[in-house]
């Protein structure tokens, strides 16, 4: 395959970055945003045109047979450290990655768009969308990293570019924490990713993917069945890995930035922090997954901590106020439910289920991006007409805002699982998996995915019923009223995209070996998962759908659960302990203490007691000729009496 | 004599000093230390230039244009000069430090006489780099070393008497170790009775016992982790930056606390092989808790220098640690940070004082919404910040993570546990880094007074954007850096590598 075009994918938007950024403050607010969304526009067509060279054009160097391959279309060393490892930057075509050149800019220029609307008129809207062209750069180079190591540069790279985004009103003390909080957190992760390559690495003594996936029992040969504290080496490099994966996704218990990470602009946060960056930590265990695949203790931590955190973020989801917080712990929940997906795809070093899991956690990926990416647009649209993130100020607006209302309600029934919206199909084939491996899991998803289908039309019913529609118009002086074109023509194409795209065949496209899977429904799982959801809609219909105090009576029969729930069950209170009171004042302040005083106190002694002594000795330097004749005479006295004592 | 290139790195300063002295208004001054350190980088870029021709054309001596003049005969002691890879970088780096500091002194007071200090301070600098003579490197570090008391102590800021003062004597009593341990390797230099103080004729005659190195080998690396900011003599450093002025802290922490870690490895770990190998672990502990300690206590200080000199205490002992893993991988990589540490950090020191001498004030308490009134300075600041926590691009990534793997060749628990602690820093560089950030840069404004501020002059952007260029260029094209330094480690010249 000719290089230009996957080499113009990661160009362009790093070009527009570079242009923006320096040369954004001479341009127009039109001029900049105009240029931005081109230049995404341009990586849209290329990046469609060779995922679909990819997927359909049937090239030998693509597809053999109906098995799909992997194809490198470049890799350059960039870094060498030793004769073996060296950082390569380079491109990578395989079935998930080019799923991911679909996606990322699809849902980018989407955001591209909605944003000439939404961020009309603010200060620093270059510099917005410079900081927009560097997240796509960074984004589209991990999804096509060849090199761990180049996976792990761009990794970081999406880490700043969110950093930069969160904190766009650099003003608000809300978002400058926030900002902090999401770079430390996933730096923090970051750490166990990068201790993760090293042990990979230097077992392996190989740093490309292809390699190590294509063998991995040569992997699993290299360690040599090396242990430490109890679990195999290759185990701990996995995890470890994989809590990079936790950093970036926000599983239990790294999630705490993500919830205030909706502190940046809302097209931010369907960009990065919903239908991409998010989704990194699923797509780094997809790519390792034939690792993964040899140790089930690797793949049983990925499904326990997933479960725990489906079911933890659903809960929160439940007591929110905010909107966008709704909407982050959904965003937690539902890649949690990709994340189990991974973890049940394989147990006893065979893909149950033809890799059923891989496939299913792939397509709830680009589904999820899709519809959810759609919601948080809307929520824009939303915040925008009311000017307030929390659904008190909101109730009544489905009179008003007729195309986010029904944009938001196809969200909803996509995210909740109810055929023909695309939740459903890759919901459906998740929950299959899950029963494939154990009951268990299966039943714990179910109930999980009851609950999203509970939390969101509770949002839905509160935003858009609830109040009488008069409400708005009392409560906001003006009519709430739908946005303009630029940013309702991403929520209709968004809105479309999520009520088809579950009839893709995806099996015939993206799966574990590269053979093409069939997706057949299996209907007791899909039956019963459809039932259960209906069920959590009509209850929440039942409780929000008019204004009453049920809700109320209902969350004073718990009191203490809804207020834990709605403080996120204090997480966020025990980082701050950890942080503050135990990092900051037991460590760092002692230490610096410890430095003034006690090293540099030492210091200061050597140099005190110096002075003291010279002090106290310069009196002998007297210049006084009788206390040097008298010394001298003492010290002949002295010298002779030791000589006579020698002597004798 | 003149015949050699070599020779002009310490030439040129003489002559600069000369032509400092007969200007008469503060033009031709700059005029002067613009032209002489542009002359000093393009003469050491050239150097490379030439260098990588050499080394394609199959040059393998360990060093080029190797020269020795005879000075004091009795002693044997010469005017030996000789680079590689690594001296040229210094050289390089020295040279670049040089001419941003010039711009970043733009309006100092009395400049006549500061100049004249900080070119004679230069030439020690440039003078060490290239002599493989222990004498004479050693002369030189003196020679860089003094002017640093006048420096701080007639134009610094603060407390600047006291700090002039300790950062000297501490830096001293540095000196006094390593000259012992000069002396000592002189002393057995040759088995054969012919003394000699060049470097490559020592290290070929290996002729020091085992017994000698393991004396020898911790005088001379303490001697120059002390001007490295090791643990526990880096206390110098926190007040020394403190007081010093913008161009002084720049070629302080950018170029001379480099000396520290190039003599470690050019002294005490190629002519002292076997000890080094033994007695590592020791210093491994040492650096190993300066790395950590550093940015545990850069994290809960209120002044910027200060925040920086911790800051550098934790990338400098990261250089020091990884030039003790004794092999290749590793020790490139510190010599990359080593750059990447020179660069980034005269950078920070560039924006503090641009800063400083428009609020008056380094208390990050005390400032606020700089990105309002600032914004080229804030947005040079987070590119430092940035280049500081290791973000890809910039410079030091590529140094932190060629340690890291190279550090990692290491099998036993040991090193893997020191390891795993010094790369635990990046997620502390991380929080000191942002929580300046957040104080400084963002946030509302917190003084009316500093909304009158302008923001940078053209002097101030040339020495800014000439920084930033460094740092991206060593981040964007690491392996050219990489490759360069490398033949310097080859087991052949490097014994402790083979021994390894």
């Amino acid at each position: 395959m000719d290089i230009t075009i996957p080499i113009l994918i990661l160009a362009i938007p790093l070009f527009m970055f570079l242009l923006l950024g320096l040369g954004g403050v001479k341009m127009s607010h039109k001029l900049a945003g105009t240029l931005g969304s081109l230049g995404m526009g341009t990586v849209l067509v290329l990046s469609y045109y060779t995922a679909f060279t990819y997927y359909f054009s049937g090239n030998p160097e693509f597809i053999d047979g109906t098995t799909r391959l992997q194809y490198v279309v470049f890799n350059q060393t960039w870094l060498q450290f030793t004769p073996n490892l060296a950082i390569k930057l380079g491109f990578l075509l395989d079935p998930i990655s080019a799923l991911m050149l679909i996606v990322i800019p699809t849902i980018s220029f989407m955001v591209h768009i909605y944003s000439l609307g939404y961020m009309e008129g603010e200060k620093g809207f270059q510099r917005y969308y410079a900081f927009l062209s560097l997240f796509s750069f960074s984004m589209l180079g991990l999804v096509v990293a060849t090199n761990i190591f180049q996976m792990y540069i761009f990794w970081e790279l999406v880490g700043a570019s969110s950093f930069l985004l969160i904190g766009f009103f650099y003003t608000l003390p809300s978002a400058i924490s926030a900002c902090k909080k999401a770079f430390i957190v996933t730096r923090f992760a970051d750490l166990g990713f990068l201790i993760g390559i090293l042990i990979l690495s230097f077992y392996t003594q190989q740093l490309d993917f292809l390699p190590m996936t294509q063998n991995p029992q040569g992997v699993l040969a290299s360690f040599g069945g090396a242990t430490f504290m109890g679990a195999s080496v290759l185990t701990w490099a996995l995890v470890l890995i994989f809590t990079g994966g936790m950093g970036k996704s926000a599983m239990l218990p790294l999630h705490i930035w993500l919830p205030d990470a909706m502190e940046g602009p809302t097209p931010v946060s369907a960009l990065i922090h919903a239908a991409t960056m998010v989704v990194a930590g699923v797509y780094l265990v997809a790519r390792l997954f034939p690792l993964y695949m040899l140790e089930d203790a690797a793949l049983m931590f990925i499904t326990v901590v997933g479960a725990a955190t489906a079911f933890y973020a659903a809960m929160v989801a439940c007591a929110q106020i905010d909107i966008k917080r709704i909407l982050a712990f959904s965003t937690i929940s539902q890649i949690a439910f990709m994340m189990v997906s991974l973890g049940v795809a394989a147990k006893d070093n065979v893909a149950i289920h033809e890799g059923l899991g891989y496939m299913a956690s792939m397509f709830h990926l680009f589904t999820h991006a899709m519809f959810k990416a759609l919601l948080f647009l809307g929520a824009g649209a939303l915040i925008h007409a009311v000017h307030s993130n929390n659904y008190t100020a909101m109730g009544g607006l489905r009179k008003y805002m007729p195309i986010t209302h029904i944009t938001f309600l196809i969200g909803c029934l996509a995210i909740a699982g109810i055929p023909p919206f695309a939740g459903f199909f890759s919901k459906d084939e998740i929950l299959a998996a899950c029963f494939h491996n154990n009951w268990f899991w299966g039943a714990w998803m179910m109930m999980v995915a009851a609950m999203t289908a509970f939390y969101m039309f509770r949002m839905y019913f509160l935003v858009f019923w609830w109040n009488n529609p008069d409400y708005a118009k009392e409560h906001h002086g003006h009519l709430p009223h739908d946005p303009g074109i630029a940013m309702s023509f991403p929520l209709i194409f968004l809105a479309i995209v999520s009520t088809v795209c579950g009839f893709i065949p995806f099996g015939k496209f993206v799966t574990f070996d590269g053979h093409e899977y069939i997706i057949h429904l299996d209907w007791a799982v899909a039956g019963s998962s459809i039932g259960i959801a209906l069920i959590s809609i009509f209850f929440a219909m039942w409780l929000y759908a008019k204004e009453n105090d049920k809700p109320r009576r209902m969350a004073d029969s718990c009191r203490w659960l809804w207020t834990a729930a709605h403080r996120r069950f204090y997480w966020d209170e025990i980082y701050l302990f950890i942080t503050r009171r135990i990092i900051f004042d037991g460590i760092c302040k002692p230490i610096a203490w410890f430095d003034r005083h006690v090293i540099d106190g030492t210091m200061d002694g050597f140099a005190y007691v110096t002075n003291k002594a010279s002090v106290a000795i310069k009196g002998f330097q007297s210049g006084k000729v009788q206390m040097y004749i008298w010394w001298y005479l003492i010290g002949a006295v002295v010298l002779g009496l030791i000589v006579a004592v020698c002597v004798l | 004599m003149f015949s050699n290139i070599l020779i002009y790195f310490v030439v040129i300063p003489l002559v600069m000093m000369l032509g400092l002295a007969l200007c008469r208004n503060i033009k031709q001054i700059r005029a002067v230390a613009v032209t002489g350190s542009v002359a000093l980088t393009a003469l050491s870029v050239w150097l490379l230039v030439d260098y990588l021709a050499l080394r394609a054309a199959g040059a393998t001596e360990p060093m080029l244009w190797v020269d020795s003049w005879q000075w004091f005969a009795p002693l044997n002691i010469n005017l030996a000069v000789g680079v590689d890879g690594i001296s040229i970088a210094m050289l390089i780096l020295t040279g670049i430090i040089l001419i941003t500091g010039s711009f970043a002194s733009w309006e100092i007071p009395q400049p006549k006489e500061f100049f004249l200090w900080l070119i004679l301070l230069s030439t020690g600098v440039y003078g060490f780099f290239i002599s493989i003579d222990l004498f004479t490197m050693f002369m030189f570090y003196e020679v860089a070393l003094i002017p640093m008391y006048l420096l701080i102590g007639v134009w610094g800021s603060g407390n600047k008497n006291y700090s002039a003062m300790k950062l000297t004597l501490m830096l001293m009593g540095g000196s006094a170790f390593l000259m012992l341990g000069l002396i000592g390797i002189y002393y057995h230099s040759a088995a054969d009775g012919n003394l000699t103080w060049n470097i490559l004729e020592i290290a070929q005659n290996d002729a020091i016992s085992h017994g000698w190195q393991k004396f020898l080998f911790p005088m001379t690396f303490v001697g120059f982790g002390v001007l490295g900011a090791m643990f526990p003599f880096h206390t110098w450093s926190p007040d020394g930056h403190a007081s010093a002025p913008t161009a002084v802290s720049m070629l302080h922490a950018g170029v001379l606390m480099k000396l520290g870690g190039y003599g470690c490895f050019r002294v005490a770990i190629f002519l002292m092989p076997h000890a080094a190998n033994e007695l590592a672990w020791i210093f491994l502990i040492l650096t190993g808790i300066s790395v950590v300690y550093g940015a545990f206590s850069a994290c809960v200080q209120n002044d910027l220098k200060y925040i920086n000199a911790y800051s550098s205490v934790s990338h400098c002992g990261l250089v020091l640690f990884a030039i003790l893993m004794l092999n290749t991988t590793a020790m490139t990589g510190a010599i990359m940070q080593m750059l990447s540490h020179g660069l980034m950090t005269a950078l920070f020191f560039a924006l503090i004082g641009m800063i400083y001498g428009r609020t008056h004030t380094r208390d990050i308490r005390e400032m606020g919404g700089m990105m309002q009134i600032l914004p080229y300075l804030s947005v040079c600041y987070v590119i430092a910040g940035m280049a500081s926590l290791g973000l890809p691009g910039l410079s030091g990534f590529v140094a932190e993570m060629t340690i890291f793997v190279g550090s990692f060749e290491h099998t036993d628990l040991f090193h893997r546990v020191f390891v795993i602690v010094a790369c635990s820093s990046i997620v502390t560089t991380a929080v000191y880094i942002l929580r300046v950030v957040g104080k400084l840069l963002y946030g509302p404004v917190y003084d009316e007074h500093h909304l009158t501020l302008t923001d940078a002059k053209w002097w101030e952007r040339v020495a800014t954007a000439g920084l930033i260029v460094c740092v991206a260029g060593i981040g964007l094209f690491p392996n050219f850096f990489a490759d360069l330094i490398k033949f310097t480690f080859s087991p052949e010249i490097f014994t402790v590598i083979g021994l390894n």
